[in-house]
């Protein structure tokens, strides 16, 4: 029963169109989700052509004003508008993060399901070195590599890419091992598939649902982690316009009251991150339709 | 039994590797940081001359594999090096500051343990009910706010509007002396010296940036709860159980909860790994004497020692947390073995 559900799914091509409409008009919050997604990939195709004023004009006549008709979100204290500036930043953060957790899903994905499989030296090996990295702080060790290798925008996708490897490794790891000698998988192997075959196609895609809670809150983390690593001054420099630096720069003048500035960029952070992670349920939901009750 | 112990001991001897990794990784990385300590170290008026006097002074001109070993040596003594800035040893500097830091991180754990496993458990056994809806939004939510932006808000609505919360400056008015230091923890200290007062302020000190924390903390908890509940009640032994008859509250904590436990102790794990990171913004926001803002500022100006010991510090308590994770996962899931090794 429970291989004939596992080893189904693979076959769940037809109808898919069909399956999605039906969970999406079954679950709104997953709707939403959807609806949301596009709305931040519309920013971030079209945001530098939307934006109202050029994100880096500086205007000292207008400093720190409250937001207004005219400045939708207000002005920092030189008198750059803030709604150009966030609109401007999404698509900054958004590639940082997607690449990010492109690589660290293939790298993380392929050395798991090899190790789990095979085992013996490999797996000793690669485990050596997931506990290398995971024995950090992850925060901390991108602030590490970051530092190390140079203040630049690729060096913060390497490091959130590094620091996410060992989430996708490990748990592709276990899914392979618990799995490498199940009913399922001995019958794939006795009906005459190579173990690449029996990997890739039989075992590998059990591990895709939890994988895929994974990628959401991933792209959520790398997300925080990327504007993080800015707040405390690493990574994206001003004045390249970013939700990280914004926060950073707005969060000096809370306590005095201006609270547009830290405001708008961090929920327009929050915003960004909470659609990931409700896409991430959503396509659980999708993809695994045994956990939708 | 005597199988499993051996297996357990060589999953501790397989530590080691990892330790010599986590000193090599953390060497490398502060070495190969931008700036010259030897610059930084001889001001800015200092010539070519007193630089490279400096460098030889702090061994910075032997080739790195020589450095490395020192560096090594020094670490079997406990000699961690001195911090540049503070000019102490690094490690008193991290003793004095690691309590601050895990005050905060265990009561944000604490906070968000007790709030975050019952609301999992609770959506998962109603799915697509109200509380189901509730628990994600909720958990979404969670885990999508960014603990500075939180931690200004919170800052923004509790001591700039209502004027409810103290000043966001460090653990403990200055109003109020330090308790006297037995364990470090203000909040034991306080309680130990019988000091009410000293123990309200350091709460209310604490609250806060706890809060903040444990707001970004419960929200994986309390997913990973939810999804591996879901799983475990869709399995088929649950099935088989509910066929047999065997009453709801049995099913529920007996049968499906501890199946569901594993994947939530792994979470556990990186929940803390994740807490100390998140740790570097609270304490950064709050002004918190813990080690997080001593790395900040220590990245800052290069101070490659004070740098070393805190990744150092941080890496050893993850390499002991990761091996009884391990450990634990190996005593309750009898599937995952050691033995084929």
């Amino acid at each position: 029963m429970s291989g004939a559900a596992q080893t189904g799914r693979s076959a769940g091509g037809t109808g898919g169109g069909a399956h999605l409409l039906h969970v999406l008009r079954s679950n709104p919050v997953t709707m939403l989700a959807f609806i949301m997604f596009a709305a931040l990939i519309f920013c971030a195709v079209f945001g530098p052509l939307l934006a109202p004023y050029d994100p880096l004009a500086s205007n000292a006549a207008i400093a720190l004003q409250a937001p207004s008709a005219a400045h939708w979100f207000g002005t920092d204290a030189l008198g750059r508008d803030l709604f150009s500036r966030v609109l401007v930043a999404t698509r900054l953060d958004l590639m940082i993060s997607v690449a990010a957790v492109g690589i660290s899903f293939v790298v993380g994905a392929t050395l798991g399901a090899v190790s789990g499989y095979w085992g013996g030296w490999i797996d000793a090996v690669l485990n050596r070195i997931l506990d290398t990295i995971m024995a950090f702080p992850l925060f901390v060790l991108a602030m590490g590599i970051v530092a190390a290798l140079g203040n630049t925008i690729e060096n913060i996708v390497y490091a959130t890419a590094v620091i996410n490897v060992p989430f996708y490794a490990r748990l592709v790891r276990a899914e392979v091992n618990i799995r490498r000698n199940s009913g399922f998988v001995l019958a794939a192997k006795l009906a005459g598939n190579s173990d690449i075959r029996v990997l890739a196609f039989h075992i590998f895609p059990n591990a895709l649902p939890p994988m895929m809670v994974q990628a959401s809150l991933n792209l959520g983390w790398a997300i925080l982690n990327a504007a993080g690593l800015s707040f405390i001054g690493l990574g994206v420099r001003p004045p390249t316009p970013e939700w990280g630096i914004l926060v950073a720069e707005g969060a000096n003048y809370i306590v005095s009251g201006e609270w547009w500035l830290a405001l708008f960029p961090g929920l327009s952070l929050m915003f960004a991150v909470f659609t990931f992670n409700l896409l991430g349920d959503g396509l659980r939901d999708i993809v695994d339709p045994r956990k939708r009750a | 039994m005597s199988q499993r112990l051996k297996a357990a001991g060589s999953r501790i001897a397989q530590a080691i590797p990892v330790i010599i990794g986590v000193v090599a990784v953390s060497f490398v990385l502060t070495r190969a940081l931008p700036g010259d300590p030897a610059a930084y170290f001889a001001g800015p008026a200092a010539d070519e001359a007193s630089i490279a006097q400096i460098r030889e002074a702090l061994g910075l001109d032997k080739p790195l594999m020589v450095q490395f070993f020192s560096y090594a040596g020094d670490l079997l003594q406990g000699d961690l090096g001195n911090s540049i800035s503070s000019g102490r040893p690094v490690l008193s500097d991290l003793a004095a500051r690691l309590p601050a830091s895990l005050e905060l991180t265990l009561m944000a754990l604490l906070i968000s343990c007790v709030v975050a496993i019952p609301l999992g458990v609770l959506a998962a056994t109603r799915p697509g009910s109200w509380v189901d809806h509730l628990c994600r939004v909720l958990v979404t939510a969670g885990v999508s706010l960014p603990t500075f932006f939180t931690g200004i808000v919170l800052i923004y609505v509790f001591y700039y509007l209502l004027g409810v919360a103290p000043p966001p400056l460090g653990r403990l008015d200055f109003l109020y002396l330090e308790p006297d230091r037995v364990t470090g923890f203000y909040l034991i200290d306080a309680a130990l010296a019988g000091d009410g007062e000293t123990f309200m302020a350091a709460l209310r000190q604490l609250v806060l940036p706890s809060v903040t924390l444990a707001l970004f903390t419960l929200a994986p908890i309390a997913r990973m709860t939810r999804a591996s509940m879901l799983t475990a009640l869709s399995a088929d032994f649950v099935r088989t159980a509910r066929a047999a008859g065997l009453r709801r509250g049995t099913i529920l904590y007996g049968y499906a909860f501890r199946n569901a436990l594993l994947p939530v102790v792994t979470t556990l794990g990186m929940v803390f790994s994740f807490t100390l990171g998140a740790n570097v913004l609270v304490e950064k926001v709050f002004a918190w004497p813990g080690i997080g803002s001593y790395a900040v500022e220590a990245l800052v100006v290069s101070d490659y020692a004070a740098v070393q010991g805190f990744v150092l510090a941080m890496a050893l308590l993850f390499v002991a947390l990761n091996l009884a994770i391990d450990l634990a996962y190996a005593m309750i899931d009898p599937r995952i073995g050691f033995d084929a090794r």
